[in-house]
């Protein structure tokens, strides 16, 4: 067993299931290179945006109109377990298929690029339709261009809804001008929160070079993108509820400037065209270089592969696979087994797939995330889930693995052998240490325990 | 003239044809109650039940050795040669009232030590690791009837255990939340991080501030196994006392394996043991009126070494002991041909000696207790095991 199939498993996949080490150990680069382009296909059985769209804004309606809490309590309920229902669904989907796929590395771009582009579910309806947008904006994109990539995510419900551009409001457009005569004391106006996070979380990265003009200027930019269904009523009742729609008479009209360059007025195509330019800009190759490469080699990201990947970026018209191919090739993320410790989300997907389980109970996933701190798509903010030890290295963190390492074991019972589960997840990682302390064991159940809990397995 | 159990291997041994349901049963007895418990880990049979009496006994035990009966911290008296620990008060009162027996010197017929595998064989009841993908008990549960929605066991633990796995539909329950990983078993990764400080440095923080946060008197998470025992003889009880309800049970608990500081009449064995004992209770009081159709088993896959090793434990060994109790028994008595603790009685010059099967003890609960036929249980139960004979007389006539 050599590392080169291990580390491609697991670090670069999604952990190894049984068998899988043996298979791939031939030619593990050319395994994940195979994978690029594999992710487009999603996960089966779930909705489409608009249908739950459509079903959670007639349940929310109807909660409104009722007036809320005392009138109808079912109401009420009515929204939140549906809402839940959808939630706890596209969870399980995202569970079962990363403990089954065989194409574990566009599964991991999947999750890599949903958190690039996050959204949270601590914000209503995004339960409903988060696992959705991983779906439709990011899985048929990630081996494509960034900037497909880019467009999709931006103008999916989930995102405008998330970071408040459904109602952004250009203050010289139709409505806008009304609502200042009016002197509307509804809020009415402008909205910056998705431009700032598309340049400074998205694109170009903090430190990319934008001032808070551009900030001001881009969010003008793409006033007017929003959503079918976006309020009950009115101005924002058109379209489709839960599909994109571009909303003249909200939108600020006129030329404007971005980062220097002038953008003529162009209605939709205006922000469509900033994004282009933003996907190819030096700071973006930059940022997504710094952010794959903390993802696949190290927390402080060796400079020399940074700076690979960014000249691959550029000199690939933002393309994704040939920034993937770069990594594959490159030495850095070959040279030892383990430079990454497991988020919460990497060690149940790992354990899962070491035990070759796909989890039929939705809920018990949900409860193991929640448990161990990473509850699917619940960041708590649009920067994601952090890719650093720091932010997952609390002792109760720990804690919290082995006691879930345990209730694992005791779902196995005895009848699991946890050396030979080691051996298939871990192959040549598997260190002697961590084999002698489970050989020792007083109990497979107890092994199990230890496999799982051992710095071999949480670690990538 | 053929024997009615000659007459039952002869039709029934080497085949796989199904006993018929006629042929399965010696004698019905619906009401009948069997609880097996397994001791995960290794137990200490000459812990549980001291040889006190034994020549050799204080010798080779050294500092783990128990006082003599009557004494602080001594033995508790069963027949003036053995007595058990003095943690087990409980079960010590059984034993005086005839509800509880003891079979020393007792072991499956795995030979080697390692702990899955000695499970293993102690559960497939094929004889040998892996002779079976299912368990003994599973196998027993055909002629008994039940299935689907109206099984007749169940296991206390979140999946049934391999002795309880098999064709036969058998329920399971465990308590929804988290199990504490236990003490044990924190230790095992302790010795696991202690090369890695990351982990090391980590665990040992949590553990400070779990004992913190929750009992500053179980800062090793004693406390909190002996609940999960107790809540899981209890439920037991009530699955077993319940109308319609199962009428086997299996109980699994970890904790055995004293490689260090095990302690004699207080220490980590005693804890355990006291553990046990209070779970038996436990048991006891919720089976309320079913109790004097019960009998419960207590194994565990293989006993330790006789000596203690240089970390004031003892290793992994070979023959244990086996508690026999309920209201069916017929207790008060210590079983097995005890094989002495001199040089040259250990086997191997480092364990207690088996000179019973287990299989014997299983066969005989089968057979007297729940009833079945001796030839099914033989072809089928434990296949291979002709020569095993049943143990005669554990329960009241």
């Amino acid at each position: 067993m050599n590392k080169y199939a291990v580390i491609a498993a697991n670090r670069f996949g999604l952990g190894a299931r049984p068998g899988e080490l043996d298979a791939i150990a031939g030619e593990p680069k050319a395994w994940l290179l195979a994978q690029i382009g594999a992710a487009a296909k999603g996960t089966a059985g779930t909705p489409r945006t608009p249908e739950v769209f459509e079903e959670i804004r007639a349940l929310r309606a109807a909660r409104d109109r009722s007036g809320a809490n005392e009138a109808a309590p079912d109401i009420v309920k009515a929204y939140g377990r549906t809402v839940r229902a959808h939630y706890v669904e596209q969870a399980g989907a995202r569970y079962r298929q990363a403990a089954s796929t065989e194409t574990p590395f566009a599964e991991r771009l999947v999750h890599f690029w949903a958190n690039h582009f996050a959204v949270s579910v601590d914000k209503q309806p995004l339960p409903a339709i988060a696992g959705l947008y991983e779906n439709e904006a990011i899985r048929p994109h990630v081996g494509g261009s960034f900037t497909e990539l880019l467009l999709a995510a931006e103008r999916h419900p989930a995102m405008l809804l998330y970071l408040d551009n459904q109602r952004s409001v250009g203050p010289n457009s139709e409505l806008g001008k009304r609502a200042n005569r009016r002197q509307s004391r509804r809020s009415i106006g402008l909205n910056e929160n998705l431009a700032r996070e598309i340049l400074e979380l998205h694109t170009l990265g903090v430190d990319g070079g934008y001032t808070q003009d551009d900030v001001t200027e881009f969010a003008h930019v793409i006033t007017g993108w929003s959503i079918g269904g976006a309020g009950e009523r009115g101005r924002f009742a058109d379209g489709t509820p839960g599909e994109f729609e571009f909303r003249e008479a909200i939108h600020e009209p006129g030329a404007k400037s971005v980062l220097g360059k002038r953008y003529g007025e162009d209605g939709v195509e205006q922000g469509e065209q900033v994004l282009r330019d933003l996907a190819a800009h030096p700071s973006t190759a930059r940022h997504l270089a710094l952010k794959l490469v903390r993802h696949f080699v190290a927390d402080d990201p060796p400079a020399s592969l940074v700076d690979k990947l960014t000249a691959v970026y550029l000199a690939n018209d933002t393309q994704l696979a040939p920034v993937y191919a770069a990594l594959i090739a490159a030495t850095e993320p070959w040279t030892v087994p383990h430079g990454k410790y497991k988020t919460p989300h990497d060690f149940v997907i790992s354990a899962f797939r070491a035990f070759d389980h796909v989890p039929d109970r939705p809920q018990f996933t949900v409860n193991a995330l929640d448990l161990l701190g990473q509850t699917p798509w619940r960041p708590g903010s649009p920067a994601g889930w952090s890719d650093r030890t720091q932010d997952w290295d609390g002792a109760d963190a720990l804690y919290k693995r082995i006691e879930w390492s345990n209730a694992v074991a005791r779902i196995a019972g005895n009848r699991v052998d946890p050396l030979e589960l080691g051996d298939l997840a871990l192959g040549c990682a598997f260190s002697d240490r961590s084999r002698k302390a489970i050989a020792r064991a007083e109990s497979r159940l107890q092994g199990t325990t230890l496999l799982l809990a051992s710095p071999d397995f949480q670690r990538r | 003239m053929l024997s009615r159990r000659t007459l039952l291997k002869y039709l029934t041994a080497g085949s796989t044809v199904a006993v018929a349901p006629g042929l399965a049963f010696a004698k019905a007895n619906g009401d009948a109650r069997f609880v097996l418990t397994i001791l995960r880990g290794a137990a200490d049979g000459l812990a549980i039940a001291a040889p006190y009496a034994d020549p050799d006994y204080r010798k080779l035990r050294g500092e783990l050795a128990l006082d003599r009966p009557n004494s602080a911290g001594g033995v508790l008296d069963l027949d003036g040669f053995f007595g058990l620990h003095p943690r087990l008060v409980s079960t010590h009162q059984r034993f005086l009232e005839r509800e509880a027996l003891l079979v020393h010197a007792v072991a499956s017929p795995y030979r080697r030590r390692s702990h899955f595998d000695g499970q293993d064989v102690l559960e497939n009841g094929g004889g040998r690791v892996g002779a079976m993908r299912d368990g003994w008990l599973n196998r027993a549960l055909e002629p008994l009837g039940g299935g689907q929605g109206r099984e007749t066991a169940i296991a206390l633990a979140q999946n049934p255990p391999l002795v309880l796995r098999g064709p036969e539909s058998v329920g399971s329950w465990a308590p929804s939340r988290l199990a504490d990983a236990d003490a044990g078993t924190i230790d095992r990764l302790r010795q696991l991080y202690r090369d890695d400080t990351f982990f090391a440095d980590r665990l040992e923080q949590a553990l400070k501030s779990q004992s913190i946060a929750t009992d500053m008197n179980d800062v090793d998470g004693r406390a909190r196994r002996a609940e999960q025992l107790k809540a899981n003889m209890t439920a037991a009880g009530r699955f077993l006392e319940a109308e319609g309800g199962p009428r086997i049970a299996v109980v699994e608990t970890g904790g055995w394996d004293t490689h260090a500081n095990q302690g004699a009449a207080n220490g980590a064995l005693a804890n355990q043991l006291e553990a046990l004992d209070s779970g038996l209770a436990a048991l006891h009081a919720a089976l309320g009126e079913q109790w004097r159709n019960t009998v419960v088993v207590v194994v565990t896959e293989f006993g330790r070494t006789a000596r203690v090793n240089g970390t004031r434990g003892t290793d992994h060994g070979t023959a244990s002991a086996a508690l026999v109790l309920g209201g069916a028994v017929n207790g008060g008595r210590v079983l097995g041909d005890w094989p002495g603790l001199g040089a040259r009685d250990l086997l191997e010059a480092r364990d207690l000696a088996p000179t019973a099967d287990l299989r014997s003890v299983f066969k005989g609960v089968l057979t007297e207790h729940l009833g079945l036929a001796s030839g099914y249980v033989d072809a089928r139960v434990f296949p291979g095991s002709d020569s095993v004979q049943a143990l005669q007389g554990i329960v009241r006539a």
